[in-house]
Parts: C-alpha cells; structure tokens; sequence
C-alpha cells in the first residue's frame, strides 16, 4: 500500500498536537491536546489496518488516560502546590540535541531496514486451531498468552500499589471521594441514560473480538467506562475496597489465565490449549479477562479511598 | 506519492520519541513529565505499528499488533499509579516537583496570557466555592 | 452517485466544523464559545454522518453511525450544559452573556 498525502499530513497533525501537549503553557489545555493526541493516533492506527490497536489506543490511551489525568491534575490544583521551576538554558540545549539526535538515528536506521516478511503468514498457517478467527486475538490469547497473562498481573499489581497510597485512616472505606449531584440534574440523567448503552456496546465488543476486531481489552474499558459514569454521577456510591465480590470480580482474569495454563499441563504443556475446545475456552478466558480488565480499570480511575476533608 | 505508507508513521514515531524524551528533561512540572513519558512510549507503539505493515501482505502483522495493545494496557497502569504518587507526593507538602530540580530560571506559571482559561479551566470535581475562592 | 453525495455531505459538514473551532477561538467568553461548538459542531456531525451513511455496506453499519451520532450528540449537550453552569457559577458572566 502507498502513503497519501492524507497520511503525511496526519503525522504532520500528529507531531504538532505532541508538541502542543508537551510545551504548552497551561497544564488543562496539554491535557486536552493529548486527548486529542490519543484520537489522532487511533486515525494512524486505522490507516495502519490495525483497527483493534485503534480500538484500544481510543478507549484507553485517550479516553481512561484523559480522566486519570484531568482528575490528577484538579487534585493538584485544588492543592495549590508550590511552583516548580524551569530548567536552566543549558539543560533545554542538551535535552534538545539528544531528542534530534535519538530522532535521527532512529529514523536513518528505519529508512535502511531490509525488507522483511513478518509473522502474518505464520499466524494465518496456525489460525485454524487458535480457537478464533481474529488474528490479533489468536496472538494475544494463545500464541503469546503468556504476555497476557503477565499483563493481567501488572494491572492487579499497579491497583495495589495506588491503594496502598490511601491513608491509614481512610482505609477500608468505599473507593475514591464521594460525588454529590443533583438527582434530576442533567449529570443524573446522563448517568441513567448512557451506563446501559456502554453496557451493551461492551459486551458486543467482547464477543465480537472472536471474529472482528475487538476483544477482551476494548470491551472491558467500555465496561469500566459505564460504571464510571455511574459512580461518578452520583447514581451509585463506590464500591468498598474490602468488598468480597470485588475483589473476586479482580483476580477473575488472573486467576482463570494461570488455571487455564495449569490446565494445559495435563494435555501437553503450560499454556496449551486443545484445538478442539480452543474456542469455547477462550470464550471463557475473554469473559474473565474482560471482568477484571472493567474492575481494576474502574478502581484504578476511582482511586485510593479518600475522605472528602482531604485538600 | 510512491512513498510506502509504513514510512512517514514510522518516522512519525521516531519524531515523537524524540519529543518525548525532551519534553521528559525539561518540564519540571510532573504531570507534563507523565505526559512526556506517555509520548515516547506512543511514539514507540507507533513505529511498532508502522513495521507491522512493511511486508507488503494485503493486512497487517498480527504479532505487533497484539504487542502494542499489551503496551497500551501496561502503559496506562504505569500512569496511572504514577499519578497516584504524584498527588500523594503534592499531599504530603513535595509541591509539584522533585527535589533537585531547583536550576533556577524562572518560575512556570499555569495560568495562561491568552484569553481561552476562563471559565474552563476551573475543575469540574466537587470542589466547594469557598475552596475555589480560598485559590485565588 | 452516491460517492459526489459523500463528498460534497462531508464537505459541508467539515465547513460547519470550521466555523465552530472558528467561533471557539473568537469568541470573547464560554457561554458564546459554547453556543458556536453546539449548533455548528453538531450540524457538521450531523452532515459528516449523512455523507458517510452513503458508503454504508448493509443496515447494520447504518445503525451503527446512527447511534455513534446520537451517543455523540448526547454527551455534547450534557457536557455543554455542565460546562455552561460552570462558568456562570464561577463568575466570568453573568445571564446576560457580558464578561465580568
């Protein structure tokens, strides 16, 4: 396939919203240009024929990083935290020729890479007994499971690490700050009217992931995305971190991976799936992994339990 | 344009790992340095991206593809406990930097000189009047 | 046909949307500001949608842009809303739309 000029001047857009994002004045408006960073990259990723990486870059590189930070930041504000101060002239010269220079290199390097065959016509030759059609799905599931499953760890393990953030006295209590709204404002209506809608879309796109682009990652942020807004439109109080069915809703993806793996020792080794009952079990692999995935990522946006004397 | 469409997002990618790495070194501000650090790791994704596409196959390689989701998924669970110790480290009275960036030049300012903070970039949380008065 | 129909649908709707980022950066405060992103943003949706609807391959994908532009129009409004009373509780204007 050959490049248009439509995506020369979307890396173009691209590299000018970056820069936005990282130079700018104000802190809010980076914020918002890197949102709108995050939209322009999932534009590169369609381009690109990777529409499941589109998928995940919107809903989570743009959309779960867009909150976390917009909610970091009125956090910090609300703190009026004393300023930081800006590096001396010579720190910006040398930080500004190792950019250029690491840019170049890579660049050079890219331009003189051999030609290459890629793994597409491996993938495709076992495709039949991955246990589902979508190619990326197979990969991320079956031919390199042992990723995800490691990947499935290290969300757990970075929930765990922003709850031990909370305060001692603050803790077991429900996640995050509590949200007031009014009860037939339109912050309540919006929280009635959209939870059910992503609730659908985000089953879809599980089940979906089996056959077209979608999957476990994009369905489960649609998931968290409903009771987020749910949460935080005051329609439902967060949930207790000491709460049993959360935490079992938690370590659902982990621990169905690692029995699954263990599974597989008895047919032939850590990990294996039989190609016989291959798509029925990653049918079940992806429900839990999209549990999980919906769980931490709600409670990694909720936060640490915090009361709401806290400045 | 005989230019093959893997070139210009790869050399996209290689730019933004360049700005990246820059806007990390110079900001002092720690939430633009989480940003810069989300930019170089995009920028990395993105050159994945564009290799997957070189070989001339009607799709894409499946293989980096799924790598990059994976990056996606850790690199937000990165950010996302970062962000939590930034606030924390602000609570516990670090201010928004890091001890030892103290070359001093001159003070970053939030508040921008055109006219488009009004109104907008007051947060939207539960914040009371009083603690958005008390700021000013 | 139908691709001239897209174009040309999708090109008005681009102009709608250039107009509004143009009354977002003239506009001498939010609720002004606002009333430009609402009507044109959402006009440029709604055209941007119809032109697009032509290249649709079955009913199922119609359905889908459909609700992609009613999910869109509805947070726009919520979000304007929210974003509107902001601004008048803050103080940067009062009903009348004048900047304090």
């Amino acid at each position: 396939m050959m490049a248009s000029h439509f995506d020369i001047a979307l890396c173009l857009l691209i590299f000018s919203v970056a820069a936005a994002a990282l130079l700018g004045r104000q802190t809010f408006m980076a914020i918002v240009f890197f949102i709108t960073y995050g939209l322009l990259l999932a534009l590169a990723w369609l381009r690109l024929d990777a529409v499941d990486v589109a998928l995940a870059e919107a809903a989570i590189g743009a959309g779960v990083t867009g909150i976390l930070l917009l909610i970091a930041r009125a956090r910090l504000k609300a703190m009026d935290p004393r300023d930081a101060p800006l590096p001396h002239p010579a720190v910006r010269t040398i930080a500004a020729l190792a950019a250029v220079s690491i840019s170049a290199a890579l660049g050079l390097r890219i331009w003189s890479l051999p030609p290459s065959e890629g793994l597409q016509k491996a993938v495709r030759a076992r495709l039949s007994e991955a246990g589902t059609d979508n190619p990326v799905t197979a990969v991320l599931l079956n031919f390199r499971g042992w990723d995800t499953l490691l990947e499935t760890l290290v969300l757990l393990a970075a929930l765990l690490g922003a709850w031990t953030l909370s305060r001692d006295k603050d803790w077991p209590g429900r996640a995050g700050r509590a949200h007031h709204t009014l009860p037939d404002g339109v912050l309540a209506e919006f929280g009635r009217f959209l939870p059910p809608v992503a609730l659908t879309i985000g089953v879809y796109l599980v089940w979906v992931g089996g056959h077209q682009p979608g999957g476990a990652f994009q369905g489960g942020t649609v998931l968290a995305s409903a009771w987020i807004v749910t949460v935080m439109t005051g329609l439902l109080p967060a949930p207790r971190v000491d709460d049993a069915s959360l935490r079992t809703a938690l370590l659902a993806g982990p621990i169905a991976f690692v029995l699954l793996a263990t599974a597989g020792l008895f047919a032939d080794r850590f990990l294996y799936y039989p190609p016989e009952q291959a798509k029925a079990l990653l049918l079940g692999l992806e429900a839990a992994l999209a549990v999980a995935i919906a769980t931490t990522l709600a409670l990694l946006v909720f936060g640490a339990p915090q009361s709401r004397e806290e400045t | 344009m005989n230019l093959e469409i893997w070139i210009p997002y790869a050399l996209c990618g290689s730019a933004l790992i360049g700005l990246g790495l820059y806007g990390l070194l110079v900001n002092a501000r720690l939430l633009r340095r989480i940003l810069a650090f989300n930019v170089i790791g995009s920028g990395i994704f993105l050159l994945f991206g564009a290799m997957a596409r070189r070989s001339g196959a009607p799709y894409a390689d499946p293989v980096p593809q799924a790598m990059i989701i994976t990056g996606i998924v850790v690199a937000i669970a990165a950010t996302a406990l970062a962000l939590g110790l930034i606030v924390a480290h602000a609570r516990a009275g670090g201010g928004e930097g890091l001890p030892g960036d103290d070359a001093m030049a001159e003070v970053q300012d939030d508040e921008g000189l055109d006219g488009m903070s009004d109104g907008v970039s007051d947060d939207v949380s539960d914040e009371r009047p009083e603690a958005q008065e008390s700021q000013r | 046909m139908t691709d001239l129909l897209t174009m040309i649908l999708t090109a008005i709707g681009l102009i709608f949307f250039a107009v509004g980022s143009l009354g977002l950066i003239r506009f001498p405060d939010s609720p002004s500001r606002l009333h430009a992103l609402t009507k044109a943003d959402n006009l440029g949706l709604g055209f941007i949608v119809l032109g697009v609807a032509f290249q649709a391959p079955g009913a199922a994908a119609l359905l889908k842009l459909f609700l992609i532009w009613a999910l869109a129009i509805f947070s726009a409004g919520a979000s304007a809303q929210l974003v509107g009373r902001i601004a008048l509780d803050s103080g940067r204007s009062d009903a009348s739309g004048s900047k304090r």
